[in-house]
C-alpha cells in the first residue's frame, strides 16, 4: 500500500493575495519581492510586487519589507500523544509548530503507550485528522517499547501509514537487532532514524562531559558516546545498503564520522538543532534545568562544527528535537530534570538571530535546511511555484521579541532560549493550503487599493 | 557580601577575608564558658538536610544557636520529604515561618540556587551534590591561614576521589583565589576531564608530592571500588595512601572528613602532629558563625534591607 502518511484537520483553502514581500526559495534561485496570490489552497500566480489584481473573495495582505519562505518542516517532534498530554497534545504542538513557520512536523514515538503497534498508529491518524493544525507524519519504533530487545511488526505499521522508524530517545544498542531492523526495511520501506548513544560512554551522564562539567560537578556524556555509536551504524547501513537518518548529531566527532559515511557512500541523512548550533555547555554553568537535554549542549568547537556540516550539507537539516515538559518536571535540580527544551516556536528566530546575524550562515541555507527534513523522509519539498500546494511562512525579521514575553503557543514553557532576545516572528503560516497561524498584522483595506 | 553563599565564586578575595576575619572574632567566643551572643536573636535558622552528615549539620546547629538563633533543623528521613514533597513545595511551606536563613545540604548540584529562588531567606549551601561546598571551602582556608599566616604562593596538593568531590571543586577554587597554587593528584579515572579550566594542575602520581606544603586527602568511598574507578582498595592504598612515610617533614596534613581509615590515610598520618584534622573540625563552628553574621548582619546593604 501507498497511502498518505501525513494527517491533519480539513481545512478550506486559502484565498490570499500577499503582495511584495521578499520571496527566498533558495531551491528555485528566487530571491526578490513578488506578489503571490492564493487560490483554494494553491500558488496560483507570482508577479511583479503591486501587478496581481487582488481576489474577489479573497483577502490582501501587505507583505512589503517582509520575507516568504517555503514553510519549514520538523522532521522530530514529541507531541506527547498519547498518554503524556499534559505536556503537549496534537492540537498544541501542531499550534507550536505554525507559530514558528511550520508546515509539517513528524512526530516521535516515544510516548506512553509507545507507538510500537499498528493500532496505536490508527487511533493517532484518527486523531490527527481531527486535531492537526499542521500535518503530521509518525515515526514508530524499531522495537517494542524502545527496550531494544524485539522488532516491532514494521511492515503493518508501514501499510498503516508510518513514515518510518526510531527508537528515539533510546539507542538501539544491539548491533545485530539493528542490522535485522536494516534487512527488514527492504521489505517495509520507510527511513530508520537513529538517537545515537553509547549507554555504557553516556552513563549517568546529565549534561557534556568537559571543562563545565568539571567545574559544576554534573556527571559527563562524552562526545564519543555518540560518535562511536554513528560510526557503527554507518558502516551497518553501508553493508545492508540500508537507508538510516542520525539524529541530533551534536558534536565534531559525529560529524567527522557522518562526512566519511557520505563519502564512502552511505544512504545516510543527519539532522541537528537549533540549540546544538547557537548554544554551548558554558550556559549549563546557570544550572538552570531549561539547558539539560540529550544530547547534550556541546563546546564551542563542537557548535562549530555543526555549522559548518549544515552550510556544506553534510548535515541535511535542522530539526528542533522539540521536546515539551510539565513545570514541575524541570523545576527540580538539574539531575532530577526531565531532558529536553522546546523549540518549534523559536527555532528560525535563534538561528537568524545567532546565525544569520553575525554572519555565520546566511539566511537562504538556514531557510533550505530548515524545510529540507520531509524529504529526507519521502515528503515533498515545498517550493514556492505556481500550482504548488500553498506551504509558505512569512516573516518580518526586523521584528525583535522576547522569547515567552507573550507565553507559549506550546502546553509547555520548557524552552532553552526563554527570556532571550531575539529577532524574526512569523507573521503567517500556511500549511497544506490553509492558513494555520496568522499573528495580528495591518491588513489592506481593498476598496483602498 | 552577597545574599547568598551558594558557591565559594559568590566571594572575592576580599570576601573570602571578611568572612576569616570575622571567624576569628568568633572563634573567641567559642572558648569562652558562655559560648553565646545575641547577634541574631530572635531570628530563625532552618536547616534542610536532605544527605547524611554529621559535622557539617552539628556545626551550622551549633553556630546558629551560639549566635542565639532559632534553629530548626529538618532531615529527609521522618519528613514530608521522605513522603515525597517536592524540594520547592517544602521551601515554600518553611519560607511560611519566615526564616532568616535556609542552610542546605542536598545530593543534587543547583539545588541551593534553587532554593534560593523561591525563598527570601538568606540561602548557604551546605552541600549540593558534587558541586560545591563553599563552608568547608573556607573553614578550611581559614585553618591554613591561621598556620601559615598566609597562602600566596603556598603549594597545596589535594589526593583522591576529585571526581566526585564538592569539596575538591570548592578548595581549588578558594585556595586559587587566595593565591595557592593547586595541583590535584589521583587516579586518573577519579580525576574529571577539565579540571584544570579551574586554575589547577593535574597529575596521576604522588611523585611530585613532596613539592607541596599542604597535602589535602580526600575521601574515597568504597562503592567506587564496584563501579570499577579502582580496581581495588589495596591498589588504591598502594599508590595514593598517605602515611606518615609519605609525608615530608613540615607538610601539612587536611582531609574533610570522614575518614577511611586504612584506604585514603594510614593510622599513623591521621595520628601524627602534621594532621590538622582535629583543627579543621574546630574552625567549622567558628566559620559557619561568621558566615551567617555575614550574611544576616554584616553586609550594610543587608541591614538596611532587615
Amino acid at each position: 500500500m501507498d497511502g498518505p502518511r501525513l494527517f491533519h484537520q480539513d481545512r478550506a483553502g486559502a484565498e490570499l493575495l500577499i503582495r511584495g514581500a521578499h520571496v527566498l526559495d533558495p531551491r528555485r534561485d528566487l530571491d526578490e519581492s513578488h506578489d503571490v496570490l492564493i487560490r483554494a489552497g494553491r500558488i496560483a500566480e507570482l508577479g511583479a510586487p503591486d501587478s496581481l489584481p487582488a481576489p474577489p473573495d479573497g483577502e490582501t495582505l501587505d507583505g512589503t519589507g517582509k520575507h516568504l519562505f517555503p514553510a519549514f518542516v520538523d522532521p522530530h517532534v514529541h507531541l506527547r500523544t498519547p498518554g503524556q498530554e499534559y505536556k503537549e497534545d496534537l492540537d498544541t504542538g501542531t499550534a507550536a509548530a505554525a507559530a514558528g513557520g511550520f508546515c509539517a512536523v513528524i512526530a516521535m514515538p516515544n510516548t506512553a503507550p509507545v507507538l510500537d503497534e499498528a493500532a496505536i498508529l490508527g487511533s493517532l491518524v484518527d486523531r490527527a485528522r481531527r486535531e492537526a493544525r499542521v500535518p503530521v507524519g509518525f515515526l514508530a519504533s524499531i522495537t517494542h517499547g524502545l527496550r531494544g530487545e524485539e522488532l516491532t511488526e514494521m511492515a503493518a505499521m508501514r501499510d498503516a501509514g508510518a513514515l518510518g522508524f526510531t527508537d528515539d530517545g533510546m539507542p538501539v544498542v544491539s548491533a545485530g537487532m539493528l542490522r535485522k531492523a536494516l534487512q527488514y526495511q527492504r521489505l517495509c520501506g520507510g527511513v530508520v532514524a537513529l538517537h545515537e548513544e553509547d549507554p555504557d560512554l553516556s552513563g549517568e551522564g546529565v549534561m557534556h562531559e568537559g571543562a563545565v562539567s568539571a567545574r559544576v560537578g554534573l556527571a559527563g556524556i562524552p562526545s564519543v558516546a555518540e560518535s562511536t555509536m554513528l560510526a557503527r551504524d554507518s558502516a551497518l547501513a553501508i553493508y545492508e545498503n540500508a537507508r538510516v537518518h542520525f539524529q541530533h548529531v551534536s558534536c565534531v566527532e559525529s560529524v567527522q564520522a557522518l562526512a566519511q559515511a557520505k563519502a564512502a557512500g552511505a544512504r545516510v541523512s543527519a539532522e541537528t538543532s537549533p540549540h546544538h548550533l547557537a548554544l554551548t555547555d558554558d550556559v549549563v554553568r546557570t544550572l538552570d534545568s531549561r539547558f539539560k537535554m540529550n544530547p547534550p549542549l556541546r563546546t564551542e568547537i563542537d557548535r562549530r562544527a555543526l555549522v559548518d556540516g549544515l552550510r556544506s550539507g553534510v548535515i541535511d537539516c535542522v530539526a528542533t528535537d522539540h521536546a515539551p515538559h510539565a513545570r514541575h518536571e524541570k523545576e527540580v535540580p538539574f539531575e532530577q530534570a526531565a531532558m529536553g527544551t522546546t523549540g518549534l516556536e523559536t527555532a528560525f528566530a535563534a538561528l537568524l538571530t545567532e546565525l544569520v546575524i553575525p554572519g555565520e550562515l546566511d539566511l537562504a541555507t538556514v531557510v533550505e535546511r530548515l524545510s529540507a527534513g520531509g524529504a529526507l523522509f519521502g515528503l515533498p519539498t515545498p517550493r514556492i511555484a505556481v500550482d504548488e500546494i500553498a506551504n509558505l511562512c512569512l516573516v518580518d525579521l526586523d521584528a525583535r521579541f522576547e522569547v515567552g514575553e507573550d507565553g507559549y503557543a506550546s502546553r509547555s514553557d520548557n524552552c532553552c532560549f526563554h527570556g532571550r532576545t531575539l529577532y524574526g516572528r512569523v507573521l503567517l503560516t500556511l500549511a497544506a493550503g490553509a492558513v494555520a497561524f496568522r499573528r495580528p498584522m495591518p491588513v489592506h483595506d481593498p476598496t483602498e487599493a | 557580601m552577597p545574599r547568598h553563599l551558594i558557591s565559594i565564586d559568590d566571594l572575592d578575595r576580599a570576601g573570602i577575608e571578611r568572612v576569616l576575619d570575622r571567624a576569628e572574632s568568633f572563634a573567641e567566643v567559642s572558648g569562652r564558658e558562655i559560648k553565646k551572643v545575641p547577634a541574631l536573636r530572635g531570628r530563625t535558622i532552618v536547616n534542610l538536610f536532605y544527605e547524611a552528615s554529621t559535622r557539617t549539620s552539628s556545626s551550622f546547629e551549633l553556630a546558629a544557636k551560639r549566635l542565639s538563633a532559632d534553629v530548626v533543623s529538618i532531615r529527609s528521613a521522618g519528613s514530608s520529604v521522605d513522603k515525597g514533597e517536592s524540594l520547592k513545595d517544602t521551601v515554600h511551606t518553611l519560607s511560611a515561618y519566615d526564616p532568616a536563613a535556609i542552610v542546605i545540604r542536598s545530593p543534587h548540584a543547583g539545588a541551593a540556587q534553587l532554593v534560593a529562588g523561591w525563598t527570601g531567606a538568606a540561602v548557604i549551601n551546605a552541600g549540593d551534590g558534587k558541586h560545591e561546598h563553599p563552608t568547608q571551602a573556607l573553614l578550611d582556608v581559614f585553618t591554613l591561614r591561621r598556620r601559615l599566616g598566609r597562602l600566596d604562593g603556598t603549594r597545596i596538593w589535594i589526593v583522591g576521589d576529585v571526581l566526585h568531590s564538592r569539596v575538591a571543586r570548592s578548595n581549588i577554587l578558594a585556595f586559587t583565589r587566595m593565591g595557592a597554587r593547586v595541583t590535584v593528584c589521583g587516579p586518573p579515572t577519579l580525576i574529571p576531564r577539565g579540571i584544570e579550566s579551574l586554575g589547577c594542575d593535574a597529575t596521576p602520581t604522588i611523585e611530585r608530592l613532596h613539592e607541596a606544603e599542604v597535602v589535602y586527602v580526600l575521601r574515597l568511598q568504597h562503592e567506587r571500588m564496584r563501579e570499577s574507578f579502582v580496581p581495588s582498595l589495596r591498589e588504591y592504598a598502594a599508590r595514593y595512601q598517605i602515611s606518615t612515610g609519605r609525608l615530608a617533614p613540615g607538610q601539612l596534613l587536611m582531609h574533610p572528613g570522614p575518614v577511611n581509615r586504612g584506604v585514603e590515610l594510614s593510622a599513623d598520618a591521621i595520628d601524627s602532629p602534621q594532621a590538622l584534622i582535629g583543627e579543621q573540625v574546630k574552625a567549622g563552628v567558628a566559620v559557619r558563625m561568621a558566615v551567617l553574621y555575614e550574611l544576616l548582619v554584616g553586609s550594610p546593604m543587608l541591614a538596611a534591607v532587615a
